[in-house]
């Protein structure tokens, strides 16, 4: 269980980030939604300590990772797999270097461990026998699987992913989704999704705290927020037509 | 933390690329640099008073202090450095830099420090195969024009040699690999942006090493050379 206390994040006098508190919970995918620019990535990037949050604190399972030593942060970063908006696998290595590199930097696992772990992560995202191909070879689709790979390899505790649909069609990204919610559930992960897809709003989203302009102005889950009361949430779910048109028919 | 074979084994690869990946354009420069030197040297000094040998003595002494640590090192910077800033910019705006602090990875002393310290292992060595390239090439210029005899040549090459104008040489190249290293690591580690800035901090890391490199030149040799 990851727990947010009172988060607040400016950048050059500009506030980005506003008193933001939540829970995100052992088991479930826990989405932070809104509109581009109102802080979603800024929050996860603070929750995974890529940026100082200026006031708050965040808390991993009791630990305070906020204010931690660099051991205790080490300690709680080496439990946290990330799957970037990019993917960010690193192009000079190739899908089975990409999945190992965590345990080759990180543990002193015997070469055919490692590999049997590679190739068991690899099989479990669906990309058996692409071991040796480089990230420039394979699809957007493949490189977020790949990337979600490398975030488990290392038995991670936390599953953080920034928009993990972005630039696929709908089909791989509910691939992509309904991979994300197996693995949490498998694996009991704290999972952390950011998204603006209402599509994996409506697939996956157990647990959802919605933003607007740095706020938090909403949270529950997909079965309640078609009717949330809240005008900045409908107008973000409703503006697509599909959801729109699902609106007046109900 | 990470283990001292993940640092040898990112220091070897870097000395694979910066050495072996340096040594053509190197050796190329240093050997026309050295027959060009050896031409317009013979060019200049036509009193008959100076023996032929000084050709070979003024080469030896240029390539030794000046040539082969700072032209060598310009080379260095725009080839090296700028592949070094490149990388590191690329892997910045791409997050991968990001994705090795999400993993707990320091990822400054990861992509850095190999750096830095395959810089100051090949540098001085490119720098001493330079030297003997440029001594060659000064040999085959003046040979083959029949400027001077080989006898002449290796003559001049000899003639009041001080070994600490090596070992000042030597000195240089340190200094310059150890500047052009971070330099340009630190401008591709921060860049910000997208591709287009990558391709700014890739001149800016080429600029600020050959400025750093010159006034350190100039430094040392206040330093070092003067009494």
């Amino acid at each position: 269980m990851i727990e947010v206390e009172n988060i607040g994040k400016t950048f050059d006098d500009k506030e980005i980030l506003l008193g933001i508190s939540g829970t995100f919970h052992a088991g479930m995918p826990n989405l932070i939604i809104g509109s581009s620019g109102t802080g979603k990535s800024v929050l996860l990037k603070c929750i995974v300590g890529l940026l100082e949050p200026n006031e708050g604190l965040v808390k991993y399972d009791g630990r305070d990772f906020t204010h931690a030593d660099r051991d205790l942060k080490t300690e709680i970063r080496r439990e946290i797999g990330m799957l970037f908006q990019g993917s960010a696998l690193f192009d000079s290595k190739n899908v089975e270097q990409n999945v190992m590199f965590p345990l080759d930097v990180l543990t002193k696992m015997p070469k055919d461990e490692k590999l049997d772990r590679v190739n068991f992560c690899l099989q479990r995202v669906g990309l058996e026998n692409t071991n040796h191909l480089m990230p420039s070879e394979i699809s957007g689709g493949m490189q977020k699987r790949v990337g979600i790979a490398r975030a488990i390899v290392n038995s991670s505790k936390y599953l953080f992913c920034d928009e993990p649909n972005s630039g696929l069609d709908p089909q791989t990204a509910i691939l992509i989704d309904d991979l994300i919610l197996e693995i949490t559930q498998e694996y009991n992960m704290t999972t952390v999704v950011v998204t603006h897809d209402m599509n994996s709003v409506m697939g996956i989203g157990e647990n959802i705290i919605f933003l607007s302009k740095g706020r938090k102005l909403w949270e529950g889950t997909n079965n309640e927020i078609t009717h949330s009361g809240v005008k900045e949430l409908d107008d973000f779910v409703f503006a697509n037509k599909v959801m729109s048109r699902l609106k007046n028919a109900l | 933390m990470e283990t001292f074979r993940t640092y040898s084994k990112l220091v070897i690869e870097e000395c694979i690329q910066i050495g072996i990946g340096s040594i053509f354009l190197v050796g190329l420069v240093a050997t026309f640099m050295g027959a060009v030197t050896t031409l317009q040297t013979a060019f200049n000094l036509v009193s008959p008073f100076i023996p032929d040998y000084i050709i070979a003595t003024v080469v030896r002494d240029m390539t030794v202090l000046e040539l082969a640590p700072t032209i060598i090192g310009v080379i260095y910077a725009g080839k090296v450095g700028s592949s070094m800033a490149g990388g590191l910019g690329t892997m910045r705006i791409t997050e991968q830099i990001d994705a090795l602090e999400v993993m707990g990875i320091n990822s400054a002393s990861y992509l850095v420090l190999p750096k830095v310290i395959a810089s100051l292992l090949m540098y001085p060595m490119l720098v001493i195969i330079a030297g003997f390239l440029s001594i060659l090439g000064g040999y085959l210029a003046g040979v083959f024009s029949e400027i001077l005899t080989p006898f002449d040549y290796k003559y001049g090459i000899q003639y009041l040699f001080n070994p600490y104008m090596v070992k000042f040489g030597i000195l240089k190249s340190y200094v310059f690999a150890f500047l052009i290293a971070s330099i340009s690591s630190f401008r591709g580690y921060y860049t910000t942006g997208g591709a287009l800035e990558v391709g700014k901090a890739s001149t800016r890391a080429v600029t600020d090493s050959v400025i750093a490199v010159l006034i350190a030149d100039y430094l040392l040799a206040e330093m070092f050379l003067t009494k």
